[in-house]
């Protein structure tokens, strides 16, 4: 259904994925449309992956993106970016944190062996991903700003780059749904995030 | 991008997961007493449920016993949320399978939910076939807006017709957010004493046989509701083909076969088969699609409706866009099949046991005494995983000292000692009898009980043990020395798991010993009520030898710093801002490498500051 918009969101538990999807779901929603999104809960606390669905449009049914049919993709992580950069449909979007988490050393020895961690996760994604990737230094962004757990709000702030949304409604979501001591500095990484992701995607 | 134009008012609708919603729909249908035993993807539902002005909520120790206090409240007339998984369903099954007979005074709403795909369970059982066997009926949510409309309409109907009504939902409905509007909410219905009705509620044969009777004549009445319920909705469309579907399967349906003719099915038992033969007659062919089992397509069958079903559709796991798109291209319905692109491998993230986990030095003693370990149901059952490799079964809640005795019973030519590992809350929950028939069959076996004072796994509720419940108006704590010494265990020990060499003797002395004996490992959770956070501890770069022992105790904090010793082996990494401080990698470590900040910086000074 090509009037929906479906965005997917991937990373480690811990980084914030679940608060992104919230906001993003919420934005969506003062905007007028019909919203669903999935997401697992539960083993994630420990230290997994993450992934969140988020479907917008008049009417949305599925809570779940069909595979290989992202309109973008955030990454939290550069890793996993990967690993989901064949979700992302033709002439779509990945934009992804260059921040690389390397899983616990212990659980790879036996099992895993032969798979290392990637030492380009963004690059190699550029030739699984059938839309366009662009890195963006969220790590770095949000040192600047003074704060390492703003990276999802740059991310954010990438991503409304790429959707018809205003940035009132943005705005006041962040207002409404980051904790208050935060509210200016994640206003702030927004626009530092929009700014980056307007130069390269626009 | 091509963005569509949304409506420009704002809609007077609220975001929620199904298990929000379904608590306010118990809300908004006065429903008084919640009561549950948490277990994933159902344990939102009592929480939000607790918070509601005038209702009143429990975690019970396990399912039967939640279903049970929920059967008392309900006979005073009060009406009652009782929630569970699946399997615990199977728990609640014994006073279940009776209450369907006696009927209710206050509505009863029983919420099961299914976890399809397994993302949090052992099994991926289908309630349905449950309520069936039990002669109640089912409802079947599609979205958040039906999880609340079902739910609150379900207490007016539970009393209507005298039954337990189950509502069913799967992980996608409970985990999955949609818009909802909600409804005024009700003043909690509270009865007002227990209703004496011998004839009703004492089951015993000469009373419970016209109580089968009755349940019997209730299906009938069941039936009819459902073959006139507009929440069995037909939708009559094309004639080429009708489709039969529920629950979450009904969305990917819709949105790849707007066209095609429905009966979007929110009550499938009893099944609506008047509904069904109309869809039938009506076009040429009548496909049934459901997650799990074939359900209503043996339900349609059974009444002589000719449909197909299970030949295109998998029957385990998850459906979703593209099963549903494949299987509806086999039947000749779609032109192409949906493409699932495939893509790079990348290293696996697993998960593990948290930085800090006090279970980390229990498996680590019980790996060094290379112990046969029996598990059970919780965060523990991850030390299967490597590194730790240190469970060898998981079944169920409370199984694992059931089989411990079996086998230190059976075995007739011993290699390892016989250590059953069980939580704190599973313990409560169906591991007193077992650890009875340790002590009465004097099997030779040790128990751990690994208490970290919570519910861990499902996100930290209280048991028990803890001292508290969800209203945080109660103050008894049932301490489990207390438990274990009333069923006449004579060997018990209490251990410090963060003390991992007295852990060891400690594991040690109790597998020495004749008979039964128990290991309380003991320490709060990491993670809850509180996140732990002590001095971090860092690696000393130049006196890692690369031994490996850190990296061994499968800590989420401990990474490879991608540097290398002389001899070529990898240097550890602490991750500062995951460690807890809990210091068992410093105390397997050989080579004094790991110390805290504190004292890395008194020793070296200013150069910590990387």
């Amino acid at each position: 259904m090509s009037e929906v918009v479906n965005v997917l969101i991937v990373g480690v538990g811990g980084q914030g994925v679940v608060l992104a999807s919230n906001i993003l779901c919420e934005v969506a929603l003062r905007a007028g449309y019909d919203v669903k999104k999935s997401e697992i809960h539960g083993m994630s606390q420990r230290g997994g992956v993450v992934t969140s669905h988020v479907r917008f449009g008049e009417k949305v049914y599925s809570p779940l993106i069909q595979h290989g049919q992202a309109d973008v993709m955030l990454g939290f992580e550069s890793a996993e970016a990967l690993r989901f950069a064949h979700e992302v449909k033709e002439g779509g979007l990945m934009l992804s944190a260059t921040q690389k988490i390397p899983p616990p050393r212990g659980p790879q020895k036996k099992k895993l062996k032969g798979l290392q961690y990637p030492e380009t996760p963004l690059e190699d994604a550029k030739s699984v991903c059938k839309g366009r990737v662009v890195p963006i230094e969220a790590e770095k962004i949000a040192e600047e700003l003074g704060n390492p757990r703003l990276t999802n709000t740059i991310l954010l702030g990438a991503l409304s780059t790429g959707l018809d949304i205003s940035d009132d409604i943005w705005n006041e979501t962040i207002r409404a749904m980051v904790p208050p001591k935060t509210i200016e500095l994640n206003l702030a990484a927004f626009a530092r995030g929009k700014a980056v992701a307007e130069d390269v995607v626009a | 991008m091509n963005v569509p134009n949304g409506q420009k008012e704002k809609p007077n609708k609220v975001l929620q997961f199904g298990n929000e919603s379904i608590a306010h729909g118990a809300r908004e249908a006065g429903c008084y007493f919640g009561t549950a035993y948490p277990g994933t993807p159902s344990t939102e539902i009592l929480e939000i449920f607790h918070t509601f002005p005038g209702v009143f909520a429990k975690w019970a120790p396990n399912e039967k016993v939640a279903v049970e206090v929920g059967i008392g409240a309900c006979l005073t007339g009060t009406r009652v949320l009782c929630t569970m998984k699946h399997v615990g369903v199977n728990v609640a099954m014994d006073p279940l399978m009776t209450f369907t007979y006696t009927g209710v005074v206050g509505g009863f709403v029983l919420v099961a939910a299914d976890d399809p795909a397994m993302h949090s369970s052992q099994n991926e059982q289908d309630s349905r076939i449950l309520a069936k066997f039990m002669k109640v009926p089912v409802f079947d949510p599609a979205n958040s807006q039906e999880a609340h409309d079902f739910t609150k309409m379900a207490f007016d109907f539970s009393e209507q017709f005298n039954t337990f009504v189950m509502l069913r939902e799967t992980t996608r409905i409970a985990h999955a957010k949609g818009l909802v509007q909600l409804g005024e909410w009700a003043d909690p219905v509270r009865g007002p004493h227990m209703k004496r009705e011998i004839e009703r509620f004492v089951m015993m044969p000469n009373f419970a046989r016209p109580r089968h009777t009755f349940a019997e004549k209730r299906a009938l009445d069941l039936l009819d509701f459902s073959n006139n319920w507009d929440g069995n909705d037909l939708q009559l469309k094309s004639k080429k083909v009708g489709i039969i579907t529920a629950g979450v399967a009904s969305n990917y349906v819709q949105e790849l076969m707007p066209d095609a003719s429905l009966l979007k099915v929110g009550m499938p038992w009893p099944f609506p088969a008047e509904k069904a033969r109309k869809l039938a007659e009506h076009c040429d062919r009548v496909l049934v699609v459901e997650e799990l089992e074939p359900f209503m397509e043996e339900e349609a069958k059974i009444a002589g409706i000719n449909v197909q079903g299970m030949e295109f559709f998998p029957r385990e796991g998850e459906l979703d866009l593209d099963t549903v798109g494949k299987g509806l291209h086999e039947a000749g319905l779609l032109d192409s099949a949906p493409v699932v692109p495939v893509g790079e491998p990348v290293i696996a993230r697993p998960p593990v046991l948290c930085a800090g986990c006090p279970h980390r030095g229990i498996y680590m003693a019980l790996r060094k005494i290379n112990a046969d370990v029996y598990g059970d149901i919780g965060c523990y059952t991850l030390a299967a995983l490597p590194p730790l490799e240190t469970l060898h079964t998981c079944f169920c809640m409370g199984a694992s000292i059931g089989s411990a005795v079996g086998a230190a019973l059976a075995e007739n030519d011993r290699k390892h000692p016989a250590v059953a590992v069980i939580g704190d809350s599973t313990f409560y929950h169906s591991g007193m009898t077992g650890l009875l028939d340790a002590v009465a069959s004097e099997a030779n076996i040790t128990v751990v009980i690994v208490d970290n004072s919570i519910t861990a796994m499902t996100g930290g509720q209280q048991h028990p043990g803890s001292g508290t419940n969800l209203m945080g108006n109660v103050n008894v704590k049932v301490p489990i020395e207390q438990v274990v010494e009333g069923l006449g265990v004579k060997k018990m020990i209490v251990a410090d798991t963060y003390d991992y060499n007295k852990t060891v003797d400690q594991l040690k002395e109790a597998v020495n010993y004749d008979g039964p004996s128990v290991l309380i490992a003991r320490k709060q959770c990491a993670l809850f009520p509180k996140k732990r956070k002590i001095d971090p501890y860092v690696v000393v770069e130049p006196d890692c030898t690369g031994c490996g022992n850190c990296f061994r105790i499968g800590c989420p904090a401990i990474s490879t710093s991608g540097k290398k010793t002389k001899r070529g082996l990898a240097i550890a990494h602490i991750d500062p801002t995951a460690c807890t401080g809990c210091t068992l990698c410093q105390q397997v470590c050989k080579d004094d490498a790991i110390l805290s900040v504190t004292e890395f910086n008194k020793r070296h000074g200013e150069e910590v500051e990387a």
